[in-house]
């Protein structure tokens, strides 16, 4: 068989793939670049060609500036700890003990949850007035008074953090864990007998075998903060005072609330570049690093 | 040849439509409610199924939606496309739905004995620019509830009447260690804190707008935030009102954390109930206070009405839901969580029964609604003055820059 029947053959398998791709993917997306150069609402007529100013208009906005260093923040933080807290969390569970098959089990629970329940549940854990939080911190003597969590600038944000890393570093676990079971038994057994200590063990033997894989939960972990909505519409709306909101909650208030549809068109293209910059960035990495383990 | 034969179909159809017993043509209708306040989903469903029962060929789809989703959901429906052929609206609504043409004008449909019968102020729920967009349902506004055992144990005879006695009142309550932060309000970045807002913009006759143009950072609505910040710096005021919402509310006077509290229609009878409230037997409930030399009462108009979408395929069956929705017999029947539209139900003994109090505040209550302003980009507005509020309460800026930001962000 030649060459180039098989390059036709491959193309003509992948077609019915491309038009699906092109008509879900492709055409919103042109839909929505040329709606960003309109002034269109939602409702109603088409909208005038209004050029480069939603752009301008966004980007030069203090409301774009404070929600970016907001998002940044919230991605930041808690991408950071979820990866920290997920490759403790398996390297623990990679242990042999008595209830680990459980606790692996359970582990998985935040995770599975969906997330308006995740965020219903810890809003009920910081409530101000009866929550969980303020209890078990009075009787531990931490605080003396019921505090407002998700009431305060100061403490809004970081209870937003707490709550997404428990519902999402058992992702980064799972995957940390199905690397460690891949690190080759004789290999450590080597570098024991070497003598190797826990750190230079975790350091040299056995992270080569782990970047790999972790940074694929970073960059998807990364990508979905970035776009992190539903957790934060649940449990603050973006208050207090507009603290804890992050760019996609701009984009919904924009399009939706207040319906200016070219305008929101905008502001999500310039997010879809962010992130798109950020998964870019990361695929560069991720090369060099298996490069580097190889 | 063909044109003929076409025509032969044309009138067999045409024919055999009309012979088609109007019974068998079973329509179904989709419509949205919210799931919280006022009537609960319960009493919804149970009204839905007396209505279908009397009309056996309609059928109606029911859909409960958070107050916080209603607008977005009904919006985006009808941008995608879908949508619902009846949508519950709130009265800050009907201009933007009318300019964008969400609802159909109704006016047209509406009776003499709905004109006649229908409360004069239930009406400004649904109207713009002299149309009519739906039919009143819930009359609602915000009352001060008291928790009249604290009040006598604070040696206090009657609820306050103006919102410098409500402070009065709060501090001796404060002070005797009845309760540590006696008054409780609805002040999470939403609307329910404009809807508190407005009261107190009534109270202090302050204008939300003059000639279109924002006006609240002026006269009585910057006295208006200004009451709320002291409030709050006293002590007097719960500090987490500040990520309250209605039901929040309701949950902490209920326990007995609270001795006053603004809230909607529906807390009188919950608060009320032994099952769910420790605070049961002893509610009270007053119109929200006026100001001296100003107002005698306060008051927010609060209420929804039902509308049919320009989308729906089947107007006449939507309407007749409408109507059987807000029709005096079943406005009576669920009066218990939301007063009726009705003029006369206020005399009726089966209304107002074990619920005196609540009738009596509400004369004067309802009387004195004010209205949040009526503009196409209410949605804007309200954003801008939550945010507002959020910051004075917090201290990041000053009632008058925070208000004078909130002019220059309201899109007005």
């Amino acid at each position: 068989m030649s060459g180039t029947w098989m390059t036709t053959r491959a193309w003509l398998l992948m077609l019915p793939l491309l038009v699906v791709m092109v008509a879900v993917i492709g055409w919103p997306l042109v839909d929505t670049v040329g709606l960003s150069f309109t002034d269109a609402k939602l409702i109603g007529t088409g909208g005038n060609f209004v050029g480069l100013d939603n752009y301008t208009n966004m980007l030069s906005s203090t409301n774009f500036s404070r929600t970016l260093v907001t998002t940044t923040l919230f991605a930041v933080i808690s991408v950071a700890a979820e990866m920290v807290i997920g490759v403790l969390a398996a390297l623990l569970l990679n242990q042999q003990f008595h209830g680990r098959a459980v606790l692996r089990a359970l582990m998985i629970l935040p995770w599975a949850l969906p997330t308006v329940v995740n965020a219903t549940l810890w809003r009920l854990i910081y409530n101000p007035e009866y929550g969980a939080l303020n209890a078990a911190l009075t009787q531990l003597h931490l605080i003396d008074a019921y505090r407002s969590w998700l009431g305060e600038p100061g403490t809004a944000l970081a209870a937003l953090i707490v709550a997404d890393c428990w519902k999402n570093f058992p992702l980064v676990a799972l995957i940390a864990l199905a690397a460690l079971q891949a690190v080759p038994r004789d290999i450590t057994a080597a570098s024991l007998v070497d003598g190797a200590g826990p750190f230079n063990r975790f350091r040299f033997v056995i992270l080569p075998y782990l970047a790999g894989p972790l940074m694929v939960a970073l960059v998807l972990r990364t990508i979905e903060a970035f776009k992190v909505f539903d957790i934060i519409w649940v449990m603050t709306r973006g208050g207090p005072a507009n603290s804890t909101r992050t760019l996609s909650i701009l984009v919904y208030q924009e399009a939706f609330s207040f319906q200016r549809a070219g305008s929101g068109a905008s502001l999500a293209l310039i997010v879809t570049l962010l992130v798109t910059v950020l998964a870019v960035a990361y695929a560069a990495l991720v090369r060099k690093s298996a490069g580097s383990a190889t | 040849m063909l044109k003929s034969i076409g025509k032969t179909l044309l009138g067999a159809v045409f024919v055999g439509g009309l012979l088609v017993p109007h019974a068998f043509a079973e329509t179904s209708l989709n419509a949205l409610f919210m799931a919280q306040a006022a009537y609960s989903e319960a009493d919804v469903r149970a009204m839905t199924d007396a209505f279908t029962k009397a009309n056996p060929d309609i059928k109606v789809n029911l859909e409960f939606v958070p107050y916080e989703g209603l607008h977005d959901k009904t919006v985006l429906a009808q941008g995608s496309g879908g949508g619902y052929d009846v949508v519950l609206f709130d009265v800050i609504w009907p201009a933007e739905y009318a300019t964008n043409k969400v609802l159909v004008d109704v006016s047209p449909r509406i009776t003499d004995d709905m004109k006649k019968g229908v409360l004069p102020g239930a009406w400004t729920t649904v109207q713009y620019d002299g149309k009519s967009y739906g039919m009143p349902w819930i009359l609602d506004t915000k009352y001060l509830f008291y928790n009249k055992e604290m009040l006598e144990k604070a040696g206090i005879k009657t609820p306050p009447k103006t919102w410098e006695e409500l402070s009065e009142q709060a501090k001796i309550i404060k002070d005797k260690g009845i309760v540590a932060t006696p008054i409780a309000w609805s002040w999470s970045q939403a609307e329910a804190a404009v809807c508190d807002y407005t009261t107190l913009v009534s109270a202090y006759g302050g204008d939300f707008l003059k000639g279109g143009k924002p006006d609240f950072q002026n006269g009585g609505g910057l006295d208006a935030l200004k009451y709320m910040v002291a409030s709050y710096k006293s002590g007097l005021t719960n500090p987490n009102s500040k990520e309250f919402l209605e039901e929040d509310v309701r949950k902490v006077f209920e326990n007995g954390d609270a001795a006053f509290a603004l809230n909607w229609t529906y807390m009188y009878n919950m608060a009320n109930d032994p099952k769910d409230s420790k605070v049961a037997g002893k509610v009270g409930v007053v119109p929200a206070p006026g100001v001296a030399g100003k107002s005698e009462v306060s008051a927010v108009n609060g209420s929804m009405g039902l509308g049919v979408t320009a989308v729906s395929k089947h107007p006449d069956e939507a309407w007749k839901y409408i109507a059987f929705m807000t029709s005096q017999a079943t406005q009576n029947q669920y009066a218990k969580l939301s007063l009726p539209i009705w003029a006369s139900s206020y005399d009726d003994p089966a209304v107002t029964k074990g619920q005196e109090e609540l009738i009596a505040a509400a004369k004067l209550g309802l009387a004195a609604m004010y209205p949040r302003p009526t503009t196409p980009k209410y949605q804007e507005l309200s954003t801008a003055l939550q945010q507002a509020i959020q910051e004075s309460l917090l201290g990041q800026s000053s009632p008058e820059d925070a208000l004078n930001t909130a002019a220059k962000n309201s899109g007005l």
